[in-house]
């Protein structure tokens, strides 16, 4: 009987690890690379965290604190999500925004059950537009992983590309320096309505080459892009 | 020695013969010899789940075939006929009908965007060892997505597999955007023709250019425009 009892365990426990990598505590090297020419990424929001979180999912609308990131770069919905489920959660590495080509690295500890690495940041100059990696399973191995990440709409707010605000249900995008001197003024804007409503692929910034009046107040020989605009790289110690 | 082993089997197996039609005679005269028995055939069973990730561009009804060893379209590879007429007007009746399918599934209309659907794709054949999904991007002039030739034996029962998938151009169709070439509702468009008036090669689509990014000619608008990748697959095999 006993011995039927340690094989049932042995069994569990082997299956354990293969549907959910490690169940134990892992020391992860994380490195986030904006792959950019011109866009910028504001504070980013890591964390490790167990499987019924997650920060977004494509195909379904944005939570609010999701849309508090995506539409104003503000974390602190997200962070507080991710406090309540127990993560491990790293905030703001960069201190403040990553500038186009260049990386923010920082370590993370998970605890037991963590076993799920997510990031998030929104995309300046944009309306909704946020990098991000949703559920990544941390690998058991020890070895340097990495993830090409896409940009992506949250779906909440008609991209028109103009200057405006940063607060949820506010038009326009949000302007903070050294943004404010990089890109147009005064455009009309691109479009009024937003028809998917569902966190989604990006389909990019369409800009326009007048600073001082058109459509857009993007630069579209700057501040436009092509997936991957992001670089996820860990090394699981 | 063998002459005598034969005869002794086979009157060991007439005897037995005997036996049983004897026994089927006492219970039921209309009794039919029963076949002999067959090994249950083993049925495969996926369940293709995907995600419409693109801004405005509805998908054409979601195809997947199963079929043996085979990619359905390359790159720099002329598209078939059946492909170019699902690329240019998402019509997939050839592509379903094409000699290599052994099993399709295909859905009832078109998957809007922000959306997900589900089809379900069953075979007993052993030969459909391969698995194509298709699709095209309905506001544009010849732009499909999909996964052609996976194979499925790394799969398990209860195994899943996802991919986010890139945007392909069929190359039988010039990208004018002009009014009356794209099917999908930015347009009403003409969908299939069989003129070929493009590279006539298969390759990765550069995107949309649009009215709003100054083809003026362009029915499409910046709403149209779409980046890598447009689709989310996943495949879960269920029996």
């Amino acid at each position: 009987m006993k011995f039927k009892t340690l094989l049932t365990t042995v069994a569990t426990s082997v299956t354990m690890i293969a549907v959910s990598s490690a169940a134990s505590a892992q020391d992860l090297d994380i490195t986030v690379t904006n792959l950019t020419q011109g866009l910028y990424f504001t504070p980013i929001v890591a964390a490790a965290h167990n499987g019924d979180t997650q920060l977004f999912s494509t195909g379904m609308a944005a939570s609010p604190e999701l849309t508090a990131m995506a539409e104003g770069g503000d974390i602190s919905g997200l962070v507080s999500v991710l406090t309540n489920a127990d993560a491990n959660t790293v905030e703001n590495p960069a201190g403040g925004l990553l500038a186009p080509s260049t990386s923010t690295n920082f370590m993370l500890m998970n605890d037991e059950g963590n076993q799920y690495l997510s990031f998030s940041a929104m995309i300046l100059p944009s309306n909704d537009g946020f990098v991000g990696v949703s559920r990544w399973m941390i690998p058991e191995e020890a070895g340097t992983y990495t993830v090409y990440v896409n940009a992506y709409d949250a779906g909440t707010e008609a991209n028109d590309e103009i200057r405006g605000s940063g607060a949820v249900g506010e038009a326009g995008m949000p302007v903070p320096p050294p943004l404010e001197n990089m890109i147009g003024m005064n455009g009309t804007g691109v479009t009024m309505s937003e028809t998917n409503m569902a966190v989604h692929v990006h389909r990019g910034n369409l800009g326009d080459d007048d600073m001082m009046a058109g459509k857009s107040d993007i630069n579209n020989s700057v501040q436009r892009w092509l997936n991957p605009v992001a670089k996820l790289t860990v090394v699981v110690k | 020695m063998s002459i005598h082993l034969f005869n002794k089997r086979t009157a060991l197996m007439l005897t037995l013969a005997a036996t049983l039609t004897a026994c089927g005679s006492d219970n039921d005269d209309n009794m039919t010899e029963p076949p002999p028995p067959q090994p249950e055939p083993m049925e495969y069973s996926y369940d293709i789940t995907v995600v419409n990730l693109t801004h405005e561009q509805p998908l054409s009804p979601i195809t997947a075939v199963l079929h043996a060893d085979g990619k359905m379209w390359d790159i720099g590879m002329s598209s078939s006929i059946a492909l170019e007429k699902l690329a240019e007007g998402g019509d997939n009746t050839d592509f379903i009908s094409q000699e290599s399918v052994i099993a399709n599934a295909s859905a009832q209309g078109p998957l809007m965007p922000g959306l997900s659907e589900t089809l379900t794709i069953t075979t007993t054949d052993e030969l459909a060892t391969h698995l194509t999904m298709v699709s095209m991007l309905v506001n544009t002039n010849d732009a499909f997505s999909g996964l052609t030739n996976l194979e499925l034996s790394t799969l398990d029962v209860d195994a899943t597999m996802s991919w986010h998938l890139a945007v392909y151009d069929a190359g039988t169709e010039a990208n004018t955007e002009a009014m009356g070439t794209i099917p999908g509702p930015a347009d009403g468009g003409t969908g299939y023709s069989m003129i070929r008036d493009d590279v006539d090669r298969v390759s990765m689509h550069s995107g949309v250019v649009s009215q709003d990014d100054g083809l003026m000619s362009s029915v499409l608008t910046q709403a149209h425009r779409f980046d890598n990748p447009s689709i989310k697959l996943t495949i879960t095999r269920t029996k």
